[in-house]
């Protein structure tokens, strides 16, 4: 992109002359770029002035209940699935990190096997627990304290996704969140133990606000693609967009068409998500951000001022009584 | 004459075949400044690191206020410190880093503030006035809501001192505090390290500044390849030091 700057003041001569510049025809990139346009054209007439799609039904699904509640499922299982998986995630990278073994073995577990199996064996494989555990009991040991559930009724289709997606997910994250962790300069990790903090400490208050600025901004790819990755749940029949609009086409064939609705709704749901997801790196991206929420104590302090003042001393002062030093 | 503070006797440290401290003999006594010299590379970071068990000694016996470092007895044998006991047994100690090691995202006044607040278990408020009380000891009370990379070398230098103060140490432990710092910058540091030293804080400091070991110093050890084979007051190591290794040493940074 070094041409898309073209200077237009006139050359300055050494006796003051001024020169005009005569801008140049770049032939070749006038040829590419007709051409792509033509074949743009070409192909999006194709597809818009086709016989055999029918756009009015398009149209008339588009807005249709059962395509919106879909929709609405999709974005509740995308959002719940990637907590889940960003939750858990964090847990595996500490685990992986851990000095304790058994918990590194672990998580390296559960990491190898949810990333070589596919999401969409995880998904089926949640959906069918009840042949494993026809019934979940939660029961304090020794005792008959405790409840139980059907699974059937618990491992709902939407609970099947959720956990196989976000189960899935977390596999992933957790080699993010570690990368994140590792980033964090040492030093302050030995001066926060210095200071008399536990590790678990300063992992909390040290590390992982920090580690921050390396995990958030990928979270946004991790949404975008659950949001696409949630149209597997087909296979469990979910009642998300995907499985909405299949279960339309299988009744009236109208195969392309509803593809053409989910596709619509995926592209608008992606485009809203890859705005909130640049707002996001631009806060987290750069290094100068402050990554506690809000100012800092000591700012908010001072902007109190002086009304504040008077009340913030008493409070001082209570508490200067308060603690022994 | 009282106790040391810290005593070392025989200490050993190795990383893998590397014997990085090859039976450390040392003592501080309370208020006294110990200052510690020696080339790069012959343990002196270690042994530092060891007195606030940020790394753990292998043999030899290490005691900080009479009692060893990393383990209670109990009974006929010692029983190794849980997690806790480590953080609550460097809580009481201050450390200053070569590379300061200011916690990047927060402000001066929260990297003071932290360890009150989560260790010392004081209320924010109190924590707060804490932090600028130390922050003006300082010379940086104008500098509180600054994040790090906001302030030059001497002054985060000055902030990490700030932080390793507010928690009332017993003892202070700097290694090469202006090692890291432009020329202009290192007599800011040395200044408050100064006042600190006058005010009968006991510390150990490793340095190459041999004006501030002569000036402030009481007991001058020079370490070579993981003991040290020279100590004694300042004046005396500095003049007439016996071993050849010393002078040679002594001869180039002088
Ligand atoms: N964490 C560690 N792991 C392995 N080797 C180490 C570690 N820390 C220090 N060393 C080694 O120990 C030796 C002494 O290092 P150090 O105590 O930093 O020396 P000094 O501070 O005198 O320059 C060096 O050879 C160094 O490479
Ligand atoms: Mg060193």
């Amino acid at each position: 992109m070094t041409a898309s700057h073209r200077r237009t003041a006139p050359i300055l001569g050494a006796d003051g002359s001024e020169t005009p510049i005569t801008p140049r025809w770049h032939l070749g990139r006038w040829i590419v770029g007709t051409l792509a346009v033509l074949v743009v054209v070409w192909l999006a007439t194709a597809i818009i002035f086709n016989e055999n799609i029918r756009w009015n039904r398009v149209f008339d699904y588009l807005f249709s209940p059962r395509i919106l509640d879909g929709v609405v499922v999709t974005i509740w299982m995308s959002v719940l699935a990637t907590v889940i998986g960003l939750s858990l995630g964090v847990v595996l990278a500490v685990m992986k990190l851990a000095k304790n073994p058994v918990l590194q073995w672990i998580a390296a577990g559960y990491i190898w096997f949810f990333r070589g199996t596919p999401v969409l064996v995880q998904l089926i494989f949640w959906y069918n627990l009840a042949f494993l555990f026809p019934y979940l009991t939660l029961q304090v040991p020794f005792t008959q304290i405790g409840v139980q559930w059907d699974t059937n009724q618990v491992m709902t289709s939407f609970m099947a996704a959720l956990l196989g997606l976000g189960l899935n997910l977390a596999a992933y994250f957790a080699e993010t969140v570690r990368a994140g962790i590792q980033a964090v300069d040492r030093g302050q990790t030995e001066a926060a133990l210095a200071g008399g903090m536990t590790h678990m400490q300063t992992m909390r208050i040290i590390v992982l606000p920090q580690a921050l600025r390396i995990i958030i901004p990928p979270t946004g790819n991790e949404f975008i693609s659950m949001l696409k990755t949630t149209s597997l749940v087909v296979v469990v029949a979910g009642s998300d967009l995907m499985t909405n609009a299949s279960q339309i086409y299988k009744q009236n064939n109208l195969i392309i068409e509803l593809l053409i609705v989910a596709s619509l709704w995926y592209m608008l749901l992606t485009a809203v998500a890859t705005y909130f997801q640049s707002k996001l790196e631009r806060r987290f991206g750069s290094d100068a951000v402050r990554l506690v929420r809000g100012p800092g104590f000591v700012q908010k302090f001072l902007r109190n001022g002086q009304q504040a003042q008077t009340a913030t001393e008493s409070i001082a002062t209570n508490s200067e009584k308060a603690t022994t030093r | 004459m009282t106790d040391p503070l810290v005593r070392a006797i025989a200490v050993t440290k190795s990383f893998g075949h590397n014997k990085v401290l090859n039976g450390v003999d040392f003592e501080v006594r309370p208020g006294e400044v110990s200052c510690i010299i020696g080339p790069s590379g012959s343990g002196k970071s270690t042994f530092l690191r060891c007195i606030n068990a940020l790394e753990t000694v292998d043999g030899g016996g290490l005691e900080v206020a009479g009692a060893q470092v990393g383990y209670t007895l109990e009974g006929e044998s010692y029983r190794p410190w849980r997690d806790r006991d480590f953080a609550k047994f460097r809580a009481g100690i201050g450390m200053v880093f070569q590379r300061f090691n200011l916690y990047a995202h927060l402000d001066a006044a929260e990297n003071v503030a932290t360890s009150l607040i989560n260790v010392a278990r004081m209320d924010k408020a109190a924590a707060r006035r804490r932090a600028m009380e130390e922050l003006d000891r300082v010379g940086l009370a104008d500098h509180a809501t600054k994040r790090p990379h906001q302030l030059s070398g001497g002054q985060q230098q000055r902030v990490a001192i700030a932080r390793a103060l507010a928690m009332d140490p017993t003892l202070m432990l700097f290694d090469e505090p202006t090692s890291a710092l432009d020329p202009e910058l290192v007599e800011e540091v040395l200044e408050s390290m100064k006042a600190l030293a006058l005010g009968g804080m006991t510390m150990v400091v490793v340095t190459h500044e041999i004006g501030f070991a002569r000036e402030v110093g009481d007991t001058l050890s020079f370490f070579d390849a993981g003991t040290i084979i020279e100590s004694g007051p300042p004046a005396s190591v500095l003049s007439d030091a016996s071993s050849p290794r010393t002078r040679a040493f002594l001869d180039k940074v002088l």
